[in-house]
């Protein structure tokens, strides 16, 4: 009994549920940031009381100098102390950015929930009026107060919050909506809420996180804007204090005294880095709260199998031995010691359930493994080359004119952004020196070997305008152009039309006949192996369960699997009984066996 | 294609009117008047009388935009009330100025942020860090500091470009691209990490896209498959990620050009906006919401060129 209780213990502790500001405080970051803001402001505040000199006091004897014990940050070229005129010249970018957002605040929370909680014709009105703001150029809009209300800080920074409204508006707006759609709302509705205390109650605390990474963000950009304005000249008028007409000051000295731009540059980029790593900071406090840890071990490289008998068919086009693929991670192989032999003109059928490991198997052979797979062990001699699976540069030199490939979704094969003769045709010119024309006649001539009516229209289409069974044939064609020795098909009729199926199967039958070409056909489904296969392998979960002629696989499978797997074929269900599955099947057989 | 350009268009002209309609209406708001404004305090109750009849400040709002955008339809944008040159003669002046700046700033941000978007999609580590402390850079250093401090490292301490001036294409080429070299990388500098940025995320997305692994399996190079493909497939969000840069390089040449001492448009609206002189305020204005509005074109015209779907709709 406590055996069981251990087992169903969490093994890992838990992180207890928190809330979103404890998380922001616990950031080393997020607290480093709220220091900083937090002596710029206490600075600025309490700037007559700090600093040790008046801002305006001007020293000419002492002018330009570098930092020392008397003057911390050195003096400016009047003589005046540099400290002293940065924590006065705090307190208008620190109003300034305090005016701007708790207007963009106020503005964009209000009309964000309200807009965001209703929808409907105000929403409407709103987005509008949103769109044409955000497209407002900020810096002209600003140009235009300050001509009018001359060297009026606040007017340009309430201006600022005004257009950065707009962007506050969208984002709370957003999260709003995902709010309101969510079950308990609903609840606090049906249990008699007004709408104005679920909003406030219910749906402003699950705003609060993405509110203040824009707040925050929102202020690194005032910062920049107060400061710019004051550099201008328009904003806080010289000779008093501020941090962008310090930044003008520096720019006049520049020649002799570069120092200047030190202490005002560093000043404002603190301040705006500051800003920027608390929203940084309070993203990550908002997404833990429903983020779970990532846990992805990656599994030790296994030691390579150094020695492996090598008996290849000779007589085989392609002739593939003890082929193992591993996925990073996976306790077992995807495939498993994977071996098979390929006549020249034969089609060989893979069969398995989704899963076996059928298509990663045809994957390697031209060396295009997803991400996280591996061979781990695998030869092949392909047209009497000896070929290291492992080794994708060799595979790449093979890809196209001795191996091609045709895959399950025809349309997301070609790139939307180019014509059915631009594919084939940049195929054709990578294998072969052709000119322009010969090239166009040569796709028009693939075109038609797959059975393209009115090549040379279709060849002017893009993607987008053909049909699924269309852009089958033109990969195909594409695979064809360079004349593959073997071609490779994953599942190329499962996202088809019925009729269309088989239209692409007879087609891939009589062009294997016609051109010599040995394929691989990956696929589930019998009637398809039935159809146009001349032998099959059966893989599951990874091993090769049997591979035999067709014939003989349909009448006398050997494996219980494979008879399992021909027996669960819906085309030989009786109509009307339910449809039989795999594991049912091999549950009865299995059954009974005992 | 035709009706997303004449969507566009019509789109446009409620931003344009809102934004010429906005110093009216500001002006209205103002606590003096303008004229008081430009009297500096002289003259008689009559002058001043006679000047806001001039300037139709005796008239409603609305009227006085009115006739302001009647003219402005016939290309008289008025007169500066302080040098009393016809307002587009003197921004027609100024605009190529700015013009290469931002066409400098585009160049700029297109090469280095995609070969360096690029790099890091395909190679990651290394370049992906880089672009990420460069871009944190861009962003808490206020464009016209780091173009004094290029000023300080490039024109006074190594004296590689000239610290402030223009000199026109026409007098002397060279002097001309040198002259900007500066100026363009201030703006462009925390631009081009955007573009890097964006390149480098939709480059990972369209390289995970099957018609990749597809190419791949038909044979063709893997320069053809990266820089064919995938960058076609990717450039969509690049392009409007350069689009919104090109908006922000208008408000970057207000700066830039103030340091450098160009003669663009930007340096003479902050003249303007110093001295309250409206009428020249009022025709910039415009200026750089055409510009705008030119550069939301441009961006859906390539649109239309890089996706084949949009261009038949």
């Amino acid at each position: 009994m406590s055996d069981i209780l251990l087992d169903i213990a969490p093994s890992a502790p838990v992180a207890e549920p928190s809330s979103f500001g404890k998380r922001l405080l616990r950031k080393p970051l997020a607290l480093i940031s709220m220091l900083w803001l937090g002596a710029v402001v206490i600075g600025a505040s309490f700037a007559s009381k700090l600093a040790p000199y008046d801002p305006l006091d001007q020293d000419l004897l002492g002018v330009k100098q570098y930092p020392s014990a008397a003057h911390w940050l050195g003096t400016d070229a009047l003589g005046s102390d540099i400290f002293s005129r940065l924590l006065y010249g705090a307190w208008p970018t620190i109003t300034g950015v305090a005016q701007a957002v708790i207007v963009a605040g106020v503005l964009g929370i209000g009309l964000g929930v309200t807009s965001g909680y209703f929808g409907g014709r105000f929403d409407r009105w709103t987005s509008q009026v949103v769109d044409l703001v955000l497209s407002l150029p900020t810096i002209v809009v600003l140009l235009s107060v300050l001509a009018v209300f001359h060297h009026d800080v606040l007017a340009a920074m309430v201006t600022v919050g005004l257009i950065g409204s707009a962007g506050m508006i969208r984002v709370v707006r957003s999260v709003t909506m995902g709010v309101r759609g969510e079950l308990y709302i609903e609840a606090a509705r049906i249990s008699g809420l007004t709408d104005t205390s679920i909003m406030i109650r219910h749906v402003l605390p699950r705003i609060l996180g993405p509110v203040l990474v824009q707040l925050s963000l929102f202020a690194a950009v005032t910062v920049l804007i107060e400061t710019g304005i004051s550099f201008l000249g328009l904003g806080v008028p010289p000779p008093d204090p501020s941090w962008g007409g310090m930044i003008a000051d520096a720019a006049v000295n520049i020649n002799d005294f570069p120092w200047l731009l030190v202490p005002s540059g560093g000043a404002a980029a603190l301040t705006i880095l500051a800003f920027g790593l608390l929203g940084d900071s309070a993203r990550d406090a908002a997404a833990e709260g429903w983020a779970r840890p990532s846990v992805a071990p990656r599994r030790a490289a296994a030691p390579l199998a150094t020695t492996m008998p090598l008996d290849f068919d000779v007589a085989a086009l392609l002739s593939l031995r003890g082929l193992t693929l591993t996925a990073t991670g996976a306790p077992r192989p995807i495939v498993n010691n994977f071996s098979l032999d390929l006549k020249p003109g034969e089609t060989l059928g893979i069969v398995g359930e989704s899963g076996s490991g059928k298509t990663m198997t045809i994957l390697s052979l031209i060396g295009l493994l997803p991400r996280g797979m591996h061979v781990e062990v695998g030869v092949m001699r392909l047209a009497g080359e000896i070929i290291d699976l492992r080794d994708e540069s060799a595979l790449r030199e093979q890809r196209g004119h001795t191996i091609g490939m045709i895959f399950q979704e025809p349309m997301s094969a070609l790139d939307p952004c180019f014509t059915v003769e631009h594919h084939i045709a940049e195929v054709l010119h990578r294998f072969e020196k052709l000119s322009r024309s010969q090239a166009h006649a040569r796709v028009i001539e693939l075109l038609a070997q797959v059975k393209i009516p009115h090549p040379e229209d279709v060849a002017k289409k893009y993607p987008h305008q053909i049909s699924g069974g269309m852009a089958q044939r033109v990969a195909i064609a594409r695979a064809l152009a360079p004349k593959p020795k073997v071609l490779l098909a994953d599942e190329p009729t499962t996202a088809l039309d019925v009729t269309v199926q088989s239209e692409i199967l007879e087609l891939l039958r009589s062009l294997s006949l016609s051109r010599g070409m040995a394929v691989i056909l990956v696929t589930h489904d019998w009637g398809v192996v039935a159809d146009i296969c001349d032998r099959a392998a059966v893989l599951y979960r990874g091993d090769l369960l049997e591979c035999a002629d067709v014939v003989e696989l349909f009448h006398d499978p050997k494996h219980p699997y494979t008879q399992a797997l021909l027996k669960s074929n819906p085309h030989s269900a009786p109509v009307g009984a339910p449809l039989p599955t795999i594991q049912e099947t091999l549950a009865r057989m299995s059954g009974g066996a005992a | 294609m035709f009706r997303l350009v004449a969507h566009r268009l019509l789109t446009s002209i409620p931003l344009i009117l809102v934004v010429t309609f906005l110093t009216f209406f500001l002006n209205s708001l103002a606590p003096g008047d303008l004229a008081r404004t430009l009297m500096q305090g002289g003259g008689t109750e009559e002058q001043y009388q006679q000047l806001r009849v001039e300037m139709s400040l005796d008239q409603p709002v609305l009227m006085q935009y009115w006739r302001w955008l009647s003219h402005a339809l016939t290309g008289d944008l008025g007169v500066s009330f302080f040098t009393g040159e016809r307002v587009s003669t003197l921004l027609n002046g100024r605009v190529g100025v700015t013009l290469t700046l931002m066409v400098g700033v585009l160049v700029v941000c297109v090469v280095a942020g995609l070969t360096l978007g690029i790099a890091s999609a395909l190679r990651g580590g290394f370049v992906g860090r880089a672009i990420d402390v460069l871009s944190m850079m861009g962003l808490i250093f206020p464009s016209f500091w780091v173009a004094l401090v290029f000023i300080a490292i490039f024109a006074v301490w190594l004296g590689w470009f000239p610290a402030t001036g223009y000199t026109p294409f026409r007098d002397n080429p060279w002097a001309w691209f040198i002259g900007m070299v500066l100026p363009v990388m201030s703006v462009a500098l925390h631009s081009i990490t955007n573009v890097a940025k964006q390149t480098r995320d939709s480059m990972i997305d369209v390289m995970g896209r099957d018609f990749i692994r597809a190419l791949r399996a038909a044979g063709l190079s893997e320069t053809s498959v990266v820089m064919k493909h995938a960058l076609r497939n990717a450039a969509l969000p690049v392009v409007t990620v350069l689009g919104t840069i090109m908006v922000a390089a208008i408000g970057g040449a207000v700066f830039v050009e103030r340091v450098f001492v160009l003669p663009g448009l930007g340096s003479l609206a902050v003249q303007a906006a110093d001295q309250s002189d409206i009428a020249l305020l009022q025709g910039a204005t415009l200026y750089f919401t055409l510009l705008t509005v030119a550069i939301n074109l441009g961006v859906d015209l390539s649109y239309g060129w890089l996706n084949p779907k949009m261009r038949l709709t």
